[in-house]
């Protein structure tokens, strides 16, 4: 851990807050204390989460759950979803789910894998990677894409409008459908619903793989910033198949530390409480989860693309292996620790993502009938799914009448909290440290950020024109200058 | 009686020409000539209530509830005009801040008469703010679940548990703004009375209270009662649970 978390004479320091205001769930704010000579002393990442909803499911019945906790996210609802759906299994006693069952969901969350991480990297992402996180800022936007790169930006819309027709056709509807149930799925694919699919879905892999391409040739072109940009070590964990192989939906947990060696393996996810526990700090309402046995200030980790395609011994859909294996081979012996990388394997699982959907849709299972499984009555249950953003884990236990009695969630975001905070404080380190703040400069803190794409990625840059709000106070809380971006992106200094 | 031997007459409901025999009520008429006109607490099978007034109507004149007024010959009826429609929102949004309906994951939605005839008369928002009363969930019966929250206190389940399946399991308690749904037993749990789910009573609630346990979304999208048919054009809106 760096030592920016906690500035040793915080009373002698300027306080420079971002704040995105936002209309959304997900909203986040970095803090900054900055001496005179405006040498970073201190910087911290805060996200308002809404942890009130773990109260709001109490009392609930169990089968409403999957349906509500969508609700918990506007981005990956599916992925709570289909969480809490396998968490349920157990309260019904579905130990093993019908064939289509399984394929349906399976086929629910790659469409969720492919429209998320295609939001993240062509809405979000690109105007930062393909005109530099200091360039223009009119420009720097989807918009701009769309200008100079219009066939990129397309693609973009197209892979997420596809991933979304995926969800409507397995869960009724884009968003908030209701698909999965404990014990099953409610419906399976008509021959026209996969028709519809199949006949676009080879196009989607194609472009699925140029998009990999594209990130690969970035990283190529500019080794040093993508290699060293908010550069730090850290461990990884990730959900693998119980084959080893790369698998978003089901399997058991394993973890590395910064040097790529197993800590663990194999871990059935139902004992998670064994593995990890969560600090509170308070300056912080968002818990920093840490690995029991290496310990608070050792056992953070980090979790989500960059961790899966690291963690996994190969991934069983041929093209995504082969990248999977290039970007291996690129990293070398060390795992690759820089944010930016997050970019490159996201690609990569959305192109694995492509490719399963094009699998499932060529199997007959998901046409089938059978759709429930159920078995001996259960009163607790964890669910395990590697969400676009990483490990999710829902755990609940559930009453002779069928109320939900206790609800614990540990979202994606929240297991990068004290990796994001690092990755914060190096670029803090990197290019703020004595610089006087400017909109590029406080955008390469934002970049940093988005790089894991945590839930509040809408927040902190929707189409690049977020309201923004910096501001620069002495320790009395007078205001001593501020910095605004407004909703259409002009910049305004007020002393 | 015979069906012949009744009066046949007619009265007019916004302009068209609608049949009716002696006795039957404005509605009654209006649903057996496959009109429309808007209603919660009425369902054909039952004893009209005239509660929520949803199902207003101007009649020669005179704002009445269709539910519980008698057609009459030659009688002018208004019901689909701006006015009334404009009524019928402010008394939807006013059953909606008063109970705690939340229909995104409500497993009634799709078959909820209260979401579809807000739907059907396009009511945007619930307007007033929200009482959010706090009202129990009874899931005591191994079968059924009560979910309280939604109660638009229609009285379907009394009607039908004392008039049907003369058991009584249901009531009405309290007067105005205190009024609220009790069951019937020394303890008020479900489990403690003889309800079961073969009962009437178990299939007549329009809104999502009484739940058949653990079945809860199991129809998808697209497959549901008002999916398809909006409630206006559904052929017979009433009396659907599943
Ligand atoms: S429980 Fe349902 S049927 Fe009974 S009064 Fe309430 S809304 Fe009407
Ligand atoms: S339907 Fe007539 S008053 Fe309710």
């Amino acid at each position: 851990m760096t030592t920016l978390e906690t500035a040793v004479n915080p009373e002698n320091l300027r306080r420079v807050a971002i704040d995105p205001v936002s209309r959304v769930e997900g909203h986040g704010k970095v803090t900054i204390l900055l001496d005179d000579k405006n040498r970073v002393h201190q910087v911290r990442l805060h996200i308002v989460e809404f942890r009130g909803f773990e109260k709001f499911i109490q009392g609930r019945p169990y089968w409403e759950v999957p349906v509500m906790v969508q609700r918990l996210c506007g981005i990956c609802p599916v992925s709570h979803h289909l969480a809490a759906s396998k968490a349920l299994d157990a309260i019904v006693g579905a130990r093993r789910l019908t064939p289509t069952a399984e394929k349906m969901r399976r086929l629910m969350h790659y469409g969720q894998i492919l429209q998320s991480h295609a939001l993240h990297f062509f809405h979000l992402c690109s105007p930062d990677l393909l005109f530099g996180f200091d360039s223009d800022l009119a420009k720097r936007n989807i918009m701009g894409v769309a200008e100079k790169h219009p066939e990129t930006a397309q693609r973009g819309v197209l892979l997420r409008k596809f991933g979304q027709e995926v969800i409507r056709h397995t869960a009724g509807k884009r968003i908030h459908g209701t698909g999965a149930i404990p014990g099953g799925v409610n419906k399976s694919l008509s021959v026209l619903e996969r028709d519809e699919l199949l006949k676009d879905v080879y196009q989607m892999v194609a472009w699925s793989r140029d998009a990999v391409h594209l990130v690969k040739q970035m990283h190529h072109q500019n080794p040093e910033l993508y290699n060293s940009f908010g550069a730090f070590r850290s461990n990884l964990m990730s959900m693998v198949g119980f084959d080893g192989g790369l698998d978003l939906y089901h399997g058991h947990l394993r973890g590395r530390d910064e040097g790529g060696t197993l800590l663990f393996d194999g871990v059935d996810y139902q004992n998670y409480t064994q593995l990890i526990e969560e600090e509170v700090k308070n300056w912080s309402y968002m818990k920093f989860p840490f690995l029991k046995s290496l310990g608070r200030e050792k056992g953070w980790y980090r979790v989500g693309p960059l961790s899966r395609i690291q963690n996994c011994d190969f991934i069983p859909t041929p093209l995504a292996e082969i990248e999977r294996r290039e970007f291996m081979a690129y990293s070398g012996v060390m795992p690759m620790h820089a944010p930016l990388g997050y970019h490159w394997t996201r690609m990569i699982e959305m192109l694995h993502a492509a490719e399963m959907i094009k699998d499932l849709l060529h199997d007959d299972d998901i046409l089938g009938n059978d759709l429930m499984a159920s078995g001996e009555r259960g009163f607790e249950g964890v669910g395990v799914i590697e969400a676009p953003r990483g490990t999710l884990i829902h755990h609940y236990r559930v009453d002779e009448n069928d109320l939900v009695t206790m609800c614990n969630l540990i979202v994606s975001t929240t297991h990068n909290n004290q990796a994001m905070n690092e990755a914060v404080r190096r670029v803090a380190q990197q290019y703020l440290h004595g610089h006087e703040l400017t909109e590029g400069l406080l955008n390469q803190i934002e970049v940093a950020v988005r790089a894991f794409d945590p839930c509040l990625s809408c927040a902190t840059h929707a189409l690049g024109k977020m309201p923004l709000q910096v501001e620069v106070l002495s320790e009395a809380g007078e205001r001593l200058s501020s910095l605004t971006r407004s909703g259409d992106g002009c910049l305004s200094i007020a002393p | 009686m015979t069906e012949d031997s009744k009066i046949a007459a007619s009265f007019e409901l916004d302009g068209k020409t609608i049949p009716f025999t002696e006795g039957q009520t404005i509605i009654q008429a209006a649903m057996a000539a496959g009109e429309y006109i808007p209603h919660l607490c009425f369902n054909p099978e039952f004893k009209p209530h005239g509660s929520c007034k949803i199902c207003t109507v101007k009649a020669d004149g005179r704002q009445t509830a269709s539910c519980t007024s008698l057609a009459q010959p030659g009688m002018v009826v208004e019901s689909d005009t701006p006015a009334l429609n404009e009524e019928r929102r402010a008394l939807l949004q006013m059953l909606f801040v008063e109970g705690n309906h939340f229909c995104p994951s409500c497993e009634k939605s799709g078959n909820c008469q209260l979401q579809a005839t807000a739907y059907e008369l396009e009511m945007m928002s619930p307007h007033f703010d929200q009482f959010y009363p706090d009202r129990p969930l009874d899931a005591s019966h191994h079968e059924y679940l009560l979910d309280l929250n939604r109660c638009i206190l229609c009285s379907l389940c009394v009607r039908a548990s004392r008039d049907v399946d003369a058991k009584n399991v249901f009531a009405l308690a309290g007067r105005g703004i205190k009024t609220h749904l009790i069951v019937n037993a020394k303890s008020g749990r479900l489990a403690d009375t003889d309800f079961s789910g073969d009962d009437k009573a178990a299939h007549v609630c329009p809104v999502g209270v009484i739940i058949k346990k653990r079945v809860g979304f199991s129809v998808p999208i697209g497959q549901r009662s008002f999916d398809e048919h909006p409630i206006g054009a559904a052929p017979h809106p009433d009396n659907r649970d599943d």
